[in-house]
C-alpha cells in the first residue's frame, strides 16, 4: 500500500505535470529547431511569437465567451486556436518580408540573423504588452478536472490523491496529434521533403529546382502554428502572462539544443528531459520517501533539491552538461 | 589573442547552422555569338572570365560536347578545369565568349535556369542529401518535374542496381563510390539533355574508380552526352571521345582521347611519360 501511495504521489506531483510541461516545451522546441534547420539561425523571438499567438487566442476566446459560444466541457480556447494561428502566420510572414528577407538577400551571416531575431523579439514583446497589457490573464473555462482528487481517493481507497486537469490532458493529446502531423508532413509530402532537402544541402536543393522563398514561407507558417499551439496550451495550463513566455525561451532552447538543434525528434526528447528534470528536482520528495523508507529513516526536511525559484537553473545546467560532453546534442542534430 | 572581429560567432553551432548557400550565379557581360550550323550540342566557346571582380581565370577557353559522346577536361592542378565547367554551368562571371546549348545561347541564365533547360550538374563535393534516403534523393532530383517520374527512377535503379538495394537507407551512410552513384542518379532524374560531372572519382579507391567509369560509359550509352572534369587523366582519356587539356585557363591541347594519349607532348608534360 505504501509503495502504491508513493507511486500515486509521484505521479500526481511529478509525472503528470512534467508530461504536460514537457509537451509544451517540445512544441516550442520544434518551432525553434525548424527555424534553425531551414533558416540557419536560432530564433530568439520564438517565445514572444508564442506569446503573440496565445494573446490572439485569449482575445478571441473572450469574444467567443462574450457571445455565449461554448464547447463545454472543453475549454473555449480550443475553438479560438485557428484564429490565433492565422494571426500569427500574418505576423511572422510580415516580419519575414520586412526584416529577415532583407538579410537573406544580403546573404548576411547567420549570427547577424540571431541578433536581428533579438530585435524582433523586443518588438513582438512590446506589441503583446501594448495590446493585452503585462498582467496575468485567465481564459480557461470548461470542466476543470478529468480525474479529481476526491473521486480518485474514493475510487482507489488510497491516502494519496491523484488529480489530472483537463488542460493537462488536452495538452498531451494535442501535442501527440500535432507532432504526428508534423512528422507525416516532413516525411511523406513533397513540400515537407523539399524542406528537409533545403535544410540538408542548400546548394543542391537550389540545383534541384527547390524554391528557397517557398520553403522559407512554409517553414514560417508551420512555426507560427506550432508557436500558437504551444503558447495556448501553456497559457491554459498555467495562465497567460507575456513575460512568462520570454522566460520560457531558456527551457525551450535548452530542449532544442539538448536534443540536437535541427533534429525534430531531438527537440521532443529534449522537451521531456528538461521538463522532467525541472519538475523532479524542484519537487519536495519528503512525502514519497516517507512512504518508501522505514520510519526510522524518514526524512525530516522537505528533501527538495532546489527551490522552485531556481527552476531555470536546471535547464541551464543540463544544457551545459550536454554541451560539454556531446556538443551536437543527444540526437546529433548536425553531424552529417 | 583571438581576433575580436573574426568569424567565431558564425561557427557557434548552438546558435547558427553552417552550410548556407555558396551557389552564386555568374554575371554575363559578353556578346552571344550566332550558332554555327554544325556546332556541338553543348559548347562553351572562347570563354573568358573569373569569379566576381577577381582576375580572369579562363582565357579564350573552348569546351564542347557532342551528342552521345563523353568529353573530358584534364590538366594539371590549378589549370582551371573545374572553373571551366562552372563557367559552362553559369557559376562564373563571363566577360567574353558564349555558352550555347542546342544552338541556343544560355550564357545569361542562372545555374537553376540551366537545370530547367536540360543541364544536369553533379558537384564535386556535397552532391547528395546525406540525411535523406537514397529514394528521397532521387525524388528531390526530380523536383522540377510535374509528370510521373517513376519510370526514370526505374532506369536509374537499372543503371545502379546497388541503389535499388539501398533505397531505404540514408544516403550519408553509404560508401564513397555509392554516394557518387546517388549523386549521378539524382542528376539523371531530371532527364537531362547533357550531364556534367565535376571529378566524379575524387577520393574513391582505384577499384571503385574503374567501376564508376564503367557506369559513366553506360550512362553515355543511353544517349546522354557527358562533360566531365577528371584528375585521373589517363583513365579518363581512355574512355573519352573528346579530351581537352587545359593549362592556366587556356586550351593547351584538344583532340580525341586516343590522340591525346598518343601525343608525345601531352604524355611528357603531364601524363608522366
Amino acid at each position: 500500500m505504501d509503495a502504491l501511495n508513493a507511486l500515486v504521489a509521484l505521479t500526481n506531483f511529478v509525472i503528470v505535470p512534467a508530461v504536460a510541461y514537457g509537451s509544451q516545451l517540445a512544441l516550442g522546441a520544434l518551432g525553434v529547431t525548424l527555424v534553425y534547420g531551414i533558416l540557419r539561425f536560432s530564433n530568439f523571438a520564438h517565445g514572444d511569437t508564442m506569446a503573440f499567438g496565445a494573446m490572439i487566442v485569449v482575445l478571441v476566446t473572450w469574444g467567443l465567451q462574450g457571445a455565449g459560444v461554448s464547447i463545454d466541457p472543453l475549454p473555449t480556447a480550443l475553438l479560438a486556436i485557428p484564429f490565433g494561428i492565422l494571426g500569427t502566420i500574418v505576423l511572422v510572414l510580415i516580419t519575414d518580408r520586412l526584416v529577415y528577407r532583407f538579410y537573406r538577400a544580403q546573404k548576411a551571416k547567420p549570427v547577424i540573423l540571431v541578433i536581428v531575431s533579438m530585435g524582433v523579439m523586443f518588438i513582438m514583446n512590446g506589441i503583446v504588452r501594448f495590446i493585452i497589457g503585462p498582467g496575468d490573464q485567465r481564459f480557461a473555462d470548461g470542466e476543470r478536472f478529468i480525474v479529481s482528487a476526491r473521486d480518485f481517493k474514493e475510487w482507489s481507497g488510497l491516502a494519496e490523491p491523484l488529480a489530472i486537469r483537463t488542460t493537462q490532458g488536452i495538452t498531451v493529446v494535442t501535442a501527440v496529434i500535432v507532432v504526428a502531423l508534423l512528422f507525416w508532413f516532413l516525411g511523406r509530402t513533397r513540400t515537407g521533403k523539399s524542406m528537409r532537402a533545403y535544410s540538408d544541402n542548400e546548394d543542391l536543393a537550389l540545383l534541384s529546382g527547390i524554391n528557397p522563398e517557398r520553403v522559407v514561407m512554409v517553414t514560417w507558417i508551420i512555426v507560427a502554428a506550432l508557436a500558437t499551439i504551444a503558447g495556448t496550451l501553456y497559457g491554459l495550463d498555467k495562465s497567460f502572462k507575456p513575460f512568462v513566455y520570454f522566460q520560457l525561451l531558456l527551457p525551450i532552447f535548452a530542449s532544442a539544443i539538448v536534443g540536437g538543434l535541427g533534429n525534430p525528434l531531438g527537440a521532443i526528447a529534449g522537451g521531456y528531459l528538461i521538463a522532467f528534470a525541472e519538475v523532479a528536482i524542484t519537487y519536495p520528495l519528503k512525502k514519497v520517501l516517507g512512504y518508501l523508507l522505514p520510519e526510522s529513516l524518514a526524512p525530516d526536511g522537505l528533501v527538495q533539491l532546489l527551490s522552485t525559484d531556481y527552476k531555470f537553473a536546471v535547464s541551464f545546467v543540463i544544457l551545459l552538461i550536454v554541451l560539454l560532453f556531446k556538443p551536437t546534442g543527444l540526437f546529433d542534430g548536425r553531424a552529417h | 589573442m583571438s581576433d575580436p572581429y573574426g568569424d567565431r560567432g558564425n561557427k557557434d553551432r548552438s546558435i547558427t547552422k553552417g552550410g548556407s548557400s555558396t551557389l552564386q550565379a555568374g554575371r554575363y557581360s559578353g556578346q552571344p555569338g550566332p550558332a554555327a550550323s554544325d556546332e556541338p550540342f553543348l559548347i562553351g566557346s572562347a570563354m573568358t572570365g573569373g569569379y566576381g571582380k577577381g582576375p580572369d581565370i579562363l582565357h579564350d577557353c573552348t569546351i564542347a560536347v557532342e551528342k552521345g559522346e563523353i568529353a573530358v577536361i584534364v590538366g594539371p592542378n590549378g589549370a582551371g578545369k573545374s572553373t571551366a565547367m562552372k563557367a559552362v554551368f553559369g557559376m562564373l562571371d563571363l566577360r567574353g565568349g558564349d555558352v550555347r546549348l542546342d544552338g541556343e545561347s544560355i550564357a545569361s541564365l542562372s545555374p537553376q535556369a540551366r537545370v530547367v533547360k536540360g543541364m544536369g550538374f553533379v558537384p564535386q563535393t556535397q552532391n547528395i542529401f546525406t540525411t535523406m534516403t537514397v529514394e528521397e534523393n532521387l525524388e528531390m532530383g526530380a523536383f522540377i518535374r510535374k509528370d510521373d517520374f517513376r519510370g526514370t527512377m526505374e532506369q536509374v535503379y537499372d543503371l545502379f542496381p546497388i541503389l535499388k538495394e539501398k533505397r531505404r537507407q540514408k544516403a550519408g551512410e553509404l560508401s564513397g563510390g555509392q554516394r557518387q552513384q546517388v549523386a549521378v542518379g539524382r542528376a539523371l532524374m531530371t532527364r537531362p539533355k547533357v550531364l556534367m560531372l565535376d571529378e566524379p572519382t575524387a577520393g574513391v579507391s582505384p577499384i571503385v574508380m574503374d567501376e564508376l567509369f564503367d557506369r559513366i560509359i553506360e550512362v553515355a550509352r543511353t544517349g546522354i552526352p557527358i562533360l566531365m572534369v577528371e584528375q585521373n587523366a589517363r583513365q579518363a582519356l581512355e574512355i573519352a571521345d573528346k579530351g581537352y587539356v587545359l593549362v592556366q585557363g587556356c586550351n593547351a591541347h584538344s583532340g580525341t582521347g586516343q590522340d591525346l594519349l598518343a601525343d608525345p607532348e601531352v604524355r611528357r608534360s603531364f601524363l608522366g611519360g
